[in-house]
């Protein structure tokens, strides 16, 4: 009796080191990730827009001017290929999850880590598009970090008003209308 | 026999939750597969020696595919970017001519803190980069 007692101990010790090993050290990667999905033209469609030019260079550096107006600093550009890469860090604190961490701490005594910056990023690409076309397509991201200087967030801007807003912008910049795809 | 059976299973088990590595250091030259397999599951060749329009076509597909692009280079032939969506990815693509017709095209991948070595992500990201040249992707032996 004592001894089947044991045993299974043993098995179910085994058992739980067995499921530690396989799932062990590594994460899988997503099977989405690398993969076109239906949202993938829409967001083409809400990242991009066509110039009546063919002049890369000037919507480039109008581009570029409308980063710096929006406070990116730029990272790195390739005017060869029409890509430019700015960022900036800011503020990332918000009223509501100080107020949230602070009524934790008053109640609870207990800490709660809020966010503290952010850094943003945003790449612009030039492409000639057809006869007398230049093509822009801008990306944000922006990484969050919390006061415990962990990431508290990594994502990508998908929020249409901001795209729209942008091109109101760049189109003002090179005195030419932004045109949908 | 039960009692040294407890400590030895949980010296076992924390080594196992402590990780792999006893030396981080490792991780500098260390590659899981063998370089040969990597590269086979890394690398495409495309129809075409029009190494710009592949590259804009390269940078075009990372866009497609969620990416911020972090550097190009016309000369060198190379695209970096990042993709963040409550992970972090980034990705490097390369060129290089093969041959007088065709361009080969290398992709290699970190998702988090590993390497991606599984081949099913890089097939992925050439299915869509082929469907963006309008070419086919041979696989390279």
């Amino acid at each position: 009796m004592k001894r089947t007692h044991h045993s299974r101990n043993s098995l179910a010790a085994q058992v739980a080191i067995a499921l530690m090993a396989t799932t062990g050290c590594q994460q899988g990667v997503p099977p989405e990730a690398l993969q076109l999905t239906s949202e993938s033209l829409q967001q083409r469609q809400l990242q991009t827009r066509y110039f009546e030019t063919d002049d890369e260079t000037l919507v480039l550096q109008s581009s570029a001017a409308v980063l710096q107006d929006l406070g990116f600093n730029l990272d790195e550009s390739e005017t060869d290929l029409g890509v430019i890469v700015g960022s900036k860090d800011r503020d990332a604190s918000e009223a509501g999850q100080i107020a949230a961490a602070v009524t934790m701490a008053i109640l609870f005594g207990a800490y709660m880590p809020v966010d503290e910056k952010q850094k943003i990023r945003a790449s612009l690409v030039t492409r000639p598009a057809g006869a007398e076309q230049t093509s822009v397509r801008v990306t944000f991201q922006r990484m969050i970090w919390n006061t415990d200087g962990q990431i508290s967030r990594a994502e990508f801007l998908e929020d249409a008003v901001l795209y729209q807003e942008f091109f109101d912008k760049l189109s003002q910049s090179v005195f030419l209308t932004a045109n949908e795809i | 026999m039960r009692k040294t059976l407890i400590p030895m299973f949980t010296c076992v088990a924390a080594m196992l939750l402590a990780g792999c590595q006893t030396n981080s250091r490792d991780q500098i030259l260390q590659a899981n597969s063998s370089q040969v397999q990597l590269r086979s599951y890394q690398t495409r060749a495309f129809d075409t020696v029009d190494r710009e329009k592949t590259l804009r076509t390269v940078i075009a597909t990372l866009q497609d595919l969620g990416f911020v692009v972090d550097k190009a280079d016309a000369t060198l032939g190379t695209v970096s970017g990042t993709k963040l969506d409550g992970y972090q990815m980034r990705m490097t693509v390369s060129l290089r001519p093969r041959g007088e017709q065709q361009t080969l095209v290398r992709a290699n991948a970190q998702y988090n803190l590993t390497a991606v070595e599984d081949p099913l992500p890089y097939q992925g990201f050439f299915e869509s980069l082929s469907k963006a040249m309008f070419l086919e992707a041979h696989q390279v032996d």
